[in-house]
């Protein structure tokens, strides 16, 4: 039952086969039996998650029924969630209860989903192996020995171990995509813009993104549908039409225009990785689809360019943990300026303090033209990339991560290897494009997705080609042997 | 040597929204601590900021006030620095782009000594919309210090001039000038006791005819006229002092301190800070479309200038009773409502810049706490151009008004103020008059002009005041001559 689709859970549901209470008792006992052992979820409290599913049937019961209502979910825990500890995966906000809600959180709330825990995941969304989290490190369900990903590594886990019918992530170079990828799942980071910021602590804010992660496209488009649309309290947030996530799913893919950009399959990609993706490829031109050569010349300058520009917001959004108002403060201190330098050196870990400093560095007078400027302007570059690309092809396809999920502790040393796990993310985030990563195979045990990127405000199309090639392939219905 | 002093000045205003520049909270003075500070204003995790188009509209007023540039596109920008009142760790203002662009307002400076009122052009850099930070409270709590977030994200316009003053008198007269622009289009309370209106003063001097300017101290927060023309004063003393001491003055913020009317530095420029401006990726650029301001320009007062020319030429006003009448609205209203309720404009102008300006100055009252009102005083001028009163009966109908002794008429009956303008009981007086004043009729016959005037004197003593003395005058000199 655990590996059924959001949409035979809500049938589950409707035909009162099982009660909410019931299907989230389901997920808790795995969660105790499993969490302990994978570190997937940092904050858990049952009377609450019980007492959700509770309201669930009761509305289930009155016959108010939206799709989502009585399924047990994920938060990240970077998601404001009032009443629960909402640490960010600092040591900064350990002690630090959310007085209300993200937007991302109330969405859920209204449809009356019900919140199994917040997700573990890398220290204010900084890193690519979970392995920055105050909270320890994530195991990967299909190899304990190996890393889900980051940044968001607890809900990968928790997806990939069916330990919640379905998560939410935020992607701010990756963090969606590349964890899917390594986990074996479906994620999308939609265009920036669609899913309101508010609640959600913000790491770098022109990039950060929150969407759904999943086990199919299906169940993906039935998250959108709660998690988009237009809030006032976010000034980036798109005031568009509310849209059906599900409406193209089963159209044919036959005319489809898939771009291949030649600067994703080039050195630096794992081999076998890139037969996998291959192999999807040719999945798709079995389903009609035609295929174009493609370049994005400016794909190398945007791993330099997203560590000027990611770390000097970040420097900048990070300076309100102070010790001031919330969150940890140094014990003692002998005037202001130490309690500032104390708590802040005790309260971030090592990858947050390399960005901050990294951040402040580059905003500096003087520095600024040569760093900051030129970055933006690149950024342009890199974004332009893509409006060329979209005149050739209706979605670009490639790798979503250049290898399949490392040792965990392989790359702690070693931050520009760690940074390059990004490299086929990072431009969309740049350019504010959707991209998905979709369970395409394995290589040596280990999933492989293959990354779609579309247009912009393309997900219902993006969601459509996943769909259609998970209807003729079940890579995405694997799951980890044992975790049964 | 003769020195120079160059004066240019940063103003604050706190601009009168209801709400706060990125958040709902309220922006009203003196509530209780922490009470108007909410998740935005606190800067919990997660929070972001969407702006108050009100305080926009206020960006654009000051603008169009001064005839100013208002950009179509403007950019937000993150300043950033750590202080225990700065929840976000960065205040979020305008740095390369602002809103409002360069502008001029006319300053009229007042006589001082032997030297003549005048009127000066000072420039206007820029004016940017920015957040106002919280407050720390010392002492509340003993041996600790505790943060206040109410004014955390007050609006503010902070109003930038080109270094274009020449001395303490001009700066002042500046900041009272824009004192009462904010104030008159509608902006800013004014209330300088409150922290509405803030300044920051930079003082350089320089050898007279030097083009160069000299090194400049900046003042921090005068919060008082009176503060800004004693720091002005002594700061400028202190340079030129200094370099004639073989000194030199060193880029530095300066605190004054009323007690002992010093100023002080507080930081030096080696210890500036680096602030990291960059655009602030959570807002949007602040776009103002022509329809925007159009829209403002609508609601828009009439303006001091306008006003003002208006004044000289429909009511035939001099170029400085009309520069008085319009230096605050308030004043500018009354007087536009006694004109209104019928009074001649410049017996009307003559009566507010002259008894009821003296009076509310002895009682330290603004004009509009007078207890005389427009139209009040408007039936008073009617009742003095009708001749029912003379002039000085009128200052005491005035004060009877004042002390809220009942209506114009009424006081004029019960106090017997009625002017006698009968020219048979007027010569019958003159007749008693000169019988009893045989010696100054003598010598106003023998040419001293000066015995006429007190010939009427006699004769409106005689009446108890109550002579028409246009009369009084005309009988007379009938009579001698």
């Amino acid at each position: 039952m655990i590996n059924s689709s959001l949409k035979q859970f809500s049938q589950m549901l409707a035909k009162k086969e099982i009660s909410s209470v019931e299907l989230t008792q389901v997920f808790l006992n795995r969660i105790d039996s499993l969490n302990p052992n994978i570190n997937a979820y940092i904050a858990l409290d049952h009377a609450k998650t019980l007492a959700q599913a509770k309201a669930a049937d009761a509305r289930i019961a009155a016959g108010n029924v939206a799709p989502l209502t009585g399924i047990p979910i994920a938060q990240k825990d970077i998601f404001c969630a009032k009443g629960w500890q909402t640490t960010c995966g600092s040591k900064m906000l350990a002690n630090f209860i959310a007085p209300y809600d993200a937007h991302v959180i109330t969405q859920f709330d209204n449809v009356g989903a019900v919140n199994l825990g917040k997700t573990n995941m890398d220290e204010f969304a900084m890193g690519s192996s979970n392995e920055t989290s105050y909270f320890g490190s994530v195991k990967n369900p299909w190899d304990f020995d190996r890393v889900p990903g980051g940044s968001s590594g607890g809900s990968a886990a928790a997806v990939a171990a069916r330990l919640c019918a379905a998560a939410t992530g935020t992607d701010t170079g990756g963090s969606i995509r590349q964890p899917a990828s390594l986990c074996g799942f479906t994620g999308l980071k939609p265009t920036y813009g669609v899913v309101s910021r508010y609640g959600m602590i913000a790491f770098a804010s022109s990039l950060d993104q929150a969407g759904p992660m999943a086990k199919s496209a299906e169940d993906c488009a039935l998250m959108m549908n709660v998690m988009a649309g237009f809030d006032e309290r976010d000034s980036t947030s798109l005031n568009r039409e509310k849209e059906d996530y599900t409406r193209d799913l089963n159209k044919p893919l036959a005319g489809l225009k898939i771009g291949l950009p030649k600067e994703y399959f080039a050195e630096g990609l794992d081999a076998s990785v890139g037969k996998v993706v291959m192999d999807a490829i040719a999945e798709y031109k079995k389903l009609g689809a035609t295929i174009v050569d493609i370049s994005l010349p400016n794909t190398g300058l945007s791993i330099p360019v997203y560590y000027v520009l990611a770390p000097a917001e970040a420097s900048s959004n990070l300076s309100r943990y102070d010790g001031v108002r919330y969150g940890h403060r140094a014990a003692e201190y002998t005037d202001l300026n130490d309690m500032y330098s104390k708590t802040r050196a005790e309260g971030f870990g090592a990858e947050v303090k390399r960005r901050i400093l990294i951040g402040t560095y580059v905003l500096s007078a003087g520095y600024y033209d040569a760093y900051y400027l030129k970055a933006q302007q690149i950024r342009r570059l890199i974004a332009q990339d893509f409006v060329e690309a979209f005149k050739q092809c209706d979605v670009i396809m490639g790798p979503a991560a250049p290898s399949t999920a490392f040792k965990a502790g392989e790359k702690v040393d070693d931050p520009v290897a760690m940074y390059l796990q990004d490299i086929y993310t990072i431009s969309t985030n740049l350019a504010g494009l959707p991209g998905m990563s979709v369970p395409a195979g394995f290589s040596n045990g280990l999933p492989v997705g293959l990354q779609i990127i579309g247009n912009y405000f393309d997900e219902a199309r993006m969601l459509n080609v996943a769909h259609q090639y998970q209807q003729v392939t079940d890579w995405h219905v694997q799951m980890p042997e044992g975790l049964a | 040597m003769e020195w120079e002093v160059v004066i240019g000045l940063e103003t604050h205003t706190q601009l009168q929204t209801k709400t706060k520049i990125f958040s709902g909270a309220s922006t009203a003075f003196g509530a209780e601590p922490n009470t108007q500070a909410c998740e935005v204003s606190i800067a919990l995790p997660g929070v972001l900021p969407v702006l108050n188009r009100e305080a926009v509209n206020c960006a654009i007023k000051f603008g169009l006030a001064i005839n100013a540039e208002i950009a179509p596109r403007s950019v937000f920008a993150r300043k950033n620095y750590f202080y225990p009142d700065l929840p976000k760790g960065y205040q979020i203002s305008q740095f390369e782009l602002p809103v409002v662009g360069k502008g001029a307002v006319t300053i009229q400076v007042p006589a001082v000594g032997k030297n003549a009122a005048y009127e000066k052009v000072i420039n206007i850099t820029r004016a940017h919309l920015e957040e106002d930070a919280g407050k720390s409270v010392h002492g509340a709590v003993e041996g600790m210090s505790g943060i206040d977030l109410n004014r955390a994200g007050t609006p503010l316009l902070e109003i930038v001039t080109e270094p274009d003053m020449r001395s303490a008198a001009e700066a002042v007269a500046y900041a009272k000038k824009l004192h009462e622009l904010v104030q008159w289009i509608g902006i800013c309370d004014g209330n300088m006791q409150e922290g509405s209106f803030r300044c920051d003063v930079n003082v350089s001097v320089r050898p007279k005819g030097q083009k160069e300017f000299g090194t400049r101290r900046e003042i921090k927060n005068l919060n008082s006229f009176k503060f800004m023309t004693q720091a002005i004063e002594y700061e400028t003393r202190w340079q030129i002092e200094t370099l004639e001491d073989g000194g030199t003055i060193q880029q530095a913020t300066v605190l004054f301190n009323p007690d002992t009317g010093e100023t002080r530095a507080m930081r030096s420029k080696e210890e500036a800070n680096d602030y990291r401006y960059f655009p602030d990726p959570d807002l949007l650029p602040l776009e103002v479309t022509e329809a925007d301001k159009a829209r403002v320009k609508a609601q828009m007062p009439e303006l001091p200038e306008a006003m003002k020319a208006r004044f000289e030429s429909e009511y035939g006003l001099t170029s400085y009773d009309a520069a008085t009448l319009t230096a605050s609205r308030e004043v500018a209203d009354y007087f536009m409502s006694t004109v209104e309720a019928g009074a001649e404009a410049k017996p009307a102008a003559n009566w507010i810049m002259g008894v009821l300006s003296a009076k509310l100055n002895a009682e330290e009252k603004t004009i509009a706490q007078s207890p005389v009102s427009a139209v009040q005083l408007t039936s008073l001028l009617k009742r003095i151009a009708d001749n029912t009163i003379s002039n000085n009966a009128a200052k005491q109908v005035f004060e009877a008004l004042w002390n809220n002794d009942g209506e114009v008429d009424a006081i004029i009956a019960t106090k017997g103020l009625k002017q006698e303008s009968d020219s048979g009981a007027i010569e019958a007086i003159i007749d008693e008059v000169l019988k009893a004043n045989p010696a100054m009729v003598e010598e106003f016959k023998a040419g001293k002009e000066k015995a006429f005037n007190a010939l009427v004197g006699q004769a409106m003593k005689a009446s108890k005041g109550k002579a028409n003395p246009a009369q009084v005058n005309e009988i007379l000199k009938k009579k001698l001559s």
